[in-house]
């Protein structure tokens, strides 16, 4: 890392670390004290570089595009989930104290797997389009309101940090619980006309414990989420959605289509 | 222990490129096993915001497009380094290629009714969008192209398609095996049998032998340290491993792009988009200057033009200095906050929330940064590497070779995805052909090599330099010496201190000896070979004393199609201290060498006639190592389809 070495406010900060590494035997988990002297637009991906470059070398935690899109620097900071890359220590304290995530499996030091969490999920709540007809390469797009392709697009915004999951009180219990981001990925799929699946089939896997109804309502996840998804509309469009299944025979007045019921 | 795994089909690299691939392989049944860095969903590919560029001629804008016009936007971008024939078999599939994507659940942005606000030229234009496309597949204008032709999802294209593509993937069930890095290419008598790979949670080494291995590991933009867009993990390993086996090539490693808006001090990719949609490029006397210097295309010339005049503008000193040196600005403010927060939304929250400054009302800080590897490891138009049976190369990490010395924004993703779908379907082909007739004794005999020289860094106990000392001292000479202009007097210095850093290497240590992935010594594995590929590109770079594309030399300022109309290949032969060059002719040539329509007009021209030309092609890639294409070289050319839709293009451009 080619960084700026002046400073800037001249605020010496402390990094308290959680340091565990699971994989050595003579590892135990314990908090480490780190001091560096804030620079400007000093990021959490900029300092943790610098730790662990000048400082302990063994130090692990995950970084990729260092731009908030890909979702890996997933951390508890000073107590709260966010992404390390656009957290600028200029918004935090003189002590900043770094956790890795909850409910996901440590893999070491920061660094937790949320791959293996997020490919369960997709997998259990079959995250990709069920087409209605296979794909003909030789014919023109099927037509899509660009209303709708923006809505879409909304729900697939989310960047599987883990953020949410890591703040719901429900996740961090009951690991069966598909959490706000498969929740989003239900909801995205729902509003898909592309997609065959009918709310019968979708009330199968939303409609327990382990799903929406599993939700005790803290909305945790709403207010940590670092790409701002409007999980609590997320969660309301899919309540109703089960309650019209279940309030047969209103329920069909109440769902005319997918692609009228579209819009969250 | 000597784990070892085996499988029809091993991708290198869960990218785009990569997972394209894999779907293809797989769903011609092959097992698959697929090998990823990271979570593949957290690839760099997640990171394209602009779009693909795919000739439907879906908006008013994109009237009369069709794949010839452009094949002819991507000739010309490419400075005539591409293979015509490579750029005629993309641009035929990239319409089916969206598609298909649209039906694997892309939320494409599609055509609006009625009065559609857009910028054109820095002017607010209202364009009334024909009834009878509404609700197809919306393009925007991206540099360097005729028509309005990029189809994008919102601001976050490569995220949607890396989503649904990935989402394909497990429905397949591809064996998806993130935190794992390829630290070799196991192979014997030209024939790669898969890869020694390394676990990035344990630290601990198995074997993967594969009828075929492919490699999409993507670009190599991080030997330019803090100076790329590109994420942390674009080391170029993929590139790296096949450079040590010593037969295969690497191509056109000196063809580096860079992009005119990467955002202060991080780097982070601003999108072109933002230039697409009307954004301007302002001096520090807030003076719109390429306006001046290119009226026809202005900020939408293509990549190399704009960062070139970019760098003279600031070279005249009329950057804006900062302690981080100095840059231009971004001005995106007349689009309006409607704008700004939906079209080009991540645009927006990159501004908010990196630098703390809203775009709605204040300039962004810009400045080019290294972007996009034109070069790669050297294959065939199915994507077999040179010199080596069953290995192929794909995406990024590849030299296809569409772009030559220049790609078009929105021309990359569409490669990943349209590349995957040929080359795919080309590895499936060759692992339904092929049998794993291999002995165990081989991996485990390549597996041992590892251990010892991960045993040899560990064991290192003299006092050397630090792995990021090298790795820094590598990325600032990179960036003085082999950046966006070049000179033979600073390319000889950086070949110098290249060589002297790629020695380092050796008598650097660890500081780190913890079990398990162990960060430093993670990256201590890669760093050999990340010098070696910052040296050959400064090499390539040196050895190529003409102009082109991306690659422009202030002591030979012109094109030379008469000494150099060809592609640099870069091997490393075992124990070498320094890589070997070789040429070959670009390809079949259809469209000849003539004026890009922007850029500089200076060049020489061909002394041979293009048949002639033409007519040594074949042999000389055979020379250097090119594998039998399934089907002839050339039968996918459309032989003078280009004059037609040139004729159209300057037709209605009069109009």
């Amino acid at each position: 890392m080619i960084e700026p070495r002046h400073e800037a406010s001249g605020r010496k900060l402390r990094f308290e670390i959680f340091r565990y590494n699971p994989v050595d035997p003579s590892s135990h988990p314990h908090m480490d004290t780190f001091e560096l002297g804030e620079t400007p637009y000093m990021t959490l991906f900029i300092a943790l570089h610098r730790i662990r470059e000048e400082q302990d070398p063994s130090l692990q935690f995950d970084f990729s595009c260092r731009s908030a899109v890909c979702g890996s620097c997933g951390l508890l900071i000073n107590g709260r989930p966010g992404l390390a890359c656009h957290t600028r220590t200029a918004d935090l304290p003189d002590t900043i104290r770094l956790h890795p995530l909850p409910v996901f499996k440590l893999i070491g030091d920061l660094s937790v797997d949320t791959g293996s969490w997020f490919r369960q999920m997709a997998q259990r709540v079959e995250s990709w389009i069920h087409e209605k007809v296979p794909f003909d390469p030789k014919a023109q797009e099927a037509r899509m309101d660009d209303d709708l392709a923006r809505a879409i697009y909304e729900g697939e915004r989310c960047i599987e940090c883990g953020c949410c999951v890591a703040s719901c009180g429900v996740a961090n219990v009951r690991p069966q619980f598909v959490g706000p981001a498969g929740m989003n990925r239900i909801a995205r799929f729902m509003m898909d006309p592309r997609d065959e699946r009918t709310d019968s089939e979708w009330f199968d896997v939303v409609s327990s414990d382990e799903g929406v109804f599993g939700c005790v309502g803290l909305m945790a996840c709403h207010d940590i989420c670092p790409k701002g998804l409007p999980l609590l509309e997320v969660y309301a469009y899919l309540r109703r959605k089960m309650l019209a299944k279940v309030m047969t025979p209103l329920a069909r007045e109440a769902e005319p289509s997918k692609r009228q019921s579209s819009k969250m | 222990m000597q784990a070892v795994f085996t499988t029809d089909v091993l991708v290198i690299g869960g990218g785009l490129a990569g997972e394209r691939c894999a779907i293809e392989a797989a769903t011609d049944g092959h097992d698959v096993v697929l090998l990823s860095l990271v979570p593949p969903r957290r690839s760099h590919s997640c990171a394209a915001q602009g779009g693909m560029q795919a000739a439907l001629a879906n908006c008013v804008k994109g009237a009369g497009d069709n794949p010839t016009v452009h094949f002819l936007d991507t000739v010309k971008g490419s400075d005539w380094g591409a293979d015509q024939e490579v750029v005629r078999i993309f641009v035929d599939q990239a319409p089916i290629a969206v598609r298909e994507l649209a039906h694997f659940g892309v939320p494409w942005t599609r055509v609006r009714p009625g009065k559609n606000s857009y910028f054109i030229k820095g002017e607010r234009v209202d364009i009334s969008e024909p009834a009878e496309k509404v609700g197809l597949l919306m393009h925007r204008d991206f540099g360097g192209t005729a028509k309005w032709r990029t189809c994008y999802a919102a601001a976050g294209t490569g995220h949607a398609v890396l989503y649904a593509v990935d989402g394909e993937v497990v429905r397949l069930g591809v064996s998806v095996r993130d935190r794992m890095e390829a630290i070799a290419l196991i192979h014997e008598d030209r024939r790669c049998w898969g890869a020694v790979v390394r676990c990035l949670r344990t630290g601990k080494l198995s074997t993967f032998l594969a009828k075929a291995t492919v490699i999409a590991t993507g670009g190599y933009g991080r030997i330019y340290g803090q100076y790329t867009t590109n994420a942390t993990i674009n080391e170029g390993m993929g590139a790296a491993i096949a450079l040590d086996t010593g037969v295969v090539p690497l191509a056109n490693m000196e063809a580096v792009q860079f992009h005119p808006t990467g955002l202060m001090p991080s780097g982070i990719l601003v999108t072109e988009g933002c230039r697409g949609d009307g954004g301007h490029l302002l001096d520090k006397h807030l003076h719109r200057f390429m306006v001046d210097l290119e009226p026809e295309k202005q900020e939408l010339a293509s990549r190399d033009v704009v960062c070139r005049h970019m760098m003279e503008v600031i070279r005249d000193g009329r950057g804006v200095e900062t302690p981080y040196g100095p840059h231009l600005w971004l001005d995106l403010r007349h689009l309006g906050e409607q704008h700004l927060t939906t079209k080009l939304r991540e645009v927006y929250e990159i501004c908010t929330e990196f630098l703390g400054i809203n775009p709605v009302h204040d300039l962004v800080p810009v400045r080019p940064t290294q972007h996009y590897s034109m070069g790669g490891v050297r294959v065939n138009k199915d994507g077999q590497a040179y010199g080596m049976t069953g290995l192929f190369a794909v995406g990024e990490a590849s030299c296809w070779d569409m772009h030559g010395f220049n790609r078009l924004g929105g021309n990359s993703l569409a490669e990943t995805i349209v590349a995957g779908r040929v080359i795919g379907r080309r590895v499936a082909q060759f692992a339904r052909a092929n049998e794993l007739d291999v002995s165990t004794a081989l991996a485990v005999r390549y597996q041992r090599q590892q251990q010892k020289r991960i045993a040899g860094w560990l064991a290192r106990t003299r006092s050397g330099p630090s792995v990021y000392a090298i790795r820094d001292a590598i990325a600032e000479t990179m960036i003085r010496k082999v950046g966006i202009f070049r000179t033979g007097s600073e390319l000889e210095q950086a070949v110098e201190e290249l060589s002297k850093q790629l020695r380092l290497v050796d008598q650097a240590t660890l500081r780190a000896k913890s079990p398990g992935m162990n960060p430093e010594l993670t990256f201590a594995l890669r760093l050999r070979g990340f010098a070696r590929l910052a040296l050959v590109t400064a090499v390539s770079a040196l050895a190529r004393t003409e102009s082109r594309g991306a690659h422009a030399r202030t002591d030979y300022p012109a094109r030379d199609d008469a000494h150099w109309l060809s592609r640099t290949l870069a091997r490393w032969p075992q124990d070498a201290k320094e890589p070997v060059l070789s040429y070959e002719p670009v390809g079949l040539i259809d469209l000849p060498p003539g004026h890009r329509g922007y850029g500089k007009v200076e060049s020489v021209d061909m002394t041979d006639s293009v048949e002639e030309y033409n007519a040594c092609v074949e042999t000389a890639w055979r020379r250097q190592g090119a594998l039998e294409p399934v089907e002839p070289i050339g039968a996918s050319m459309q032989w003078g389809s280009w004059r037609a839709a040139e004729a159209e293009t300057e037709q209605r451009r009069r109009a």
